[in-house]
């Protein structure tokens, strides 16, 4: 794309940067309800020199990737397992499909009652919420595997092991990834949501003690803040996986 | 009737007893596990107690209350995600200016996690229905449009060509050739949007208050009563599965004529 192009492409983008700037300042919309962007851009500067925006970053990105990480690993073997034995698949699916619609965001106070306020509880949240649709899609990418792949493979000698490791986990690669995708997003959600809920850290934590501090310039800095990272993750994840999966092209 | 017997069972009632035992298992040893005191009653108060409450909830008016006001602003939100989004969708794929403008923004709005806009929709909307609402619509807008745009764009060119040939104006090809076709991927975009909007109304009610199933689980979680929060969790999860399905059953009654039904 040259530079043209995108210029035209993101033009819509900048004209509501503008808008968002002029709105507050000729006061078509109350400058105490939206600051302009201008107001925002500074207050998020100065978070970023007092450090709240660093320490409270860490501190959500330390729940998200443990919360998100176990999910995967976790998820991807219990849905490879369910695919692999059907005493398993007989035992866990009724299970994970009773389970798959209940709205996610309803475990967080359970979770919150057995482990307390602190980190344990959100990663928790966020391990649980995430698991379903991990172990779903492997199960999914797994069964998806062609059998005479399998039995060509058992022809050539290959061990159990081997079957796993190299026909079953790459055959079922592109659907698990296509939901490890799904939990990021819902990852992002339930981090937010479990941080504004409760806790003294981590951003969703900050947007709301910004918010009801009243200062709203940077109460809006952390909002584009956290907007802009669960974007830029799900890009590079998106980017990652391409690479990831360019062998079957 | 004739047929020999190997074994206790049939071998399709053991697969069947098999399929329940993770379900049965799991009630048995939550109950056993709560009787037994492995844990305190407080965290997990035994399956028969929870019910019990739950049932003492519903006679009592509380659930069907709070259920009533989760659903209908659940509703709410979603029906305007649904009509804003097709609109949007529609008109994306076919004016070429809605198109510029709205590409960006879709393409960045989609994978935000709009839950963190919340505190600015309780600004702008006040902590009642409607910042509720709004945040539900503007979360669940964004897959409506996605599956909309692509399914108008993806109508079959010779479906088209041919209504065209015949002499079909642009109206009429818009409600009778592009929309009837766009049906399936649009209804599964409202499949992805619905249980995003229940998702998001529990966390608005759970975060602002305002009644509602989330709002009586985080209530009960502050006083300390775990039958509350456990009867709650349950209640959601009857609700959520009830809505999935129930969305299955709409889409096959709404897309009898369509090709995917015929199997």
């Amino acid at each position: 794309m040259t530079s043209e192009n995108i210029f035209v492409r993101y033009l819509p983008l900048a004209l509501l940067a503008v808008l968002w700037e002029i709105a507050p300042r000729v006061h078509i919309v109350d400058p105490s309800e939206l600051p302009p962007l201008s107001a925002v851009a500074v207050a998020w500067w100065s978070l970023l020199l007092d450090g709240d925006l660093w320490t409270n970053g860490v501190s959500s990105f330390i729940n998200w990737s443990f919360g998100l990480g176990s999910s995967i690993i976790v998820g991807i073997a219990l849905g490879v397992m369910m695919a692999w034995s059907t005493t398993i698949d007989d035992i866990a699916s009724p299970l994970v499909k009773a389970l798959y619609p209940m709205p996610k965001s309803a475990l967080i106070p359970v979770m919150i009652l057995w482990l307390g306020l602190g980190a344990g509880s959100k990663i928790a949240s966020i391990a649980m919420s995430c698991l379903l649709p991990v172990i779903i899609s492997a199960y999914n990418g797994a069964r998806g595997v062609d059998q005479t792949l399998i039995w060509s493979a058992r022809a050539c000698g290959a061990s159990n092991r081997n079957v796993l490791w190299e026909v079953i986990l790459p055959g079922a690669l592109p659907e698990i990834m296509a939901g490890i995708r799904n939990a990021v997003a819902i990852s992002f959600i339930v981090l937010v949501a479990s941080e504004l809920l409760v806790g003294q850290k981590g951003l969703g934590y900050l947007i709301s003690f910004l918010g009801e501090g009243g200062v709203y310039d940077a109460m809006f800095a952390v909002v584009i803040t956290v907007s802009a990272l669960g974007f830029f993750a799900d890009r590079a994840y998106l980017y990652f996986m391409r690479r990831t999966l360019v062998w079957r092209e | 009737m004739e047929r020999v017997r190997k074994g206790f069972l049939s071998p399709t009632w053991k697969r069947r007893l098999l399929r329940s035992s993770s379900v049965i298992l799991l009630a048995v040893a939550w109950e056993w596990g709560a009787r037994m005191h492995f844990v305190s009653d407080f965290l997990l108060p035994s399956l028969s107690s929870v019910l019990v409450r739950l049932w003492d909830d519903v006679i009592s008016g509380d659930i069907p209350i709070a259920l009533g006001l989760t659903l209908a602003r659940t509703f709410a939100g979603f029906s305007m995600a649904a009509i804003l989004g097709i609109i949007i969708g529609v008109t994306i794929a076919r004016l070429r200016l809605v198109r510029w403008f709205f590409d960006p923004i879709v393409s960045v709005g989609n994978p935000l996690p709009k839950i963190a806009f919340l505190p600015i929709f309780i600004l702008w909307f006040g902590v009642f229905d409607w910042s509720k609402i709004a945040m539900v619509a503007f979360s669940s807008v964004f897959p409506v449009v996605v599956a909309t745009w692509a399914a108008t764009e993806n109508v079959d060119k010779y479906l088209v060509w041919s209504a065209q040939s015949l002499g079909v104006d642009r109206r009429a090809l818009l409600w009778q050739i592009v929309l009837p076709s766009a049906m399936p991927e649009v209804f599964t975009g409202l499949q992805i949007a619905l249980p995003i909007s229940l998702i998001v109304v529990i966390i608005c009610e759970m975060t602002m208050g305002g009644e509602g199933l989330g709002g009586s689980m985080m209530t009960s979680m502050r006083f300390a009563d775990s039958p509350g929060v456990f009867s709650g969790i349950v209640a959601i999860a009857i609700i959520g599965s009830v809505l999935v399905k129930a969305m299955e059953i709409v889409r096959r009654r709404l897309l009898v004529w369509h090709a995917e039904s015929a199997h």
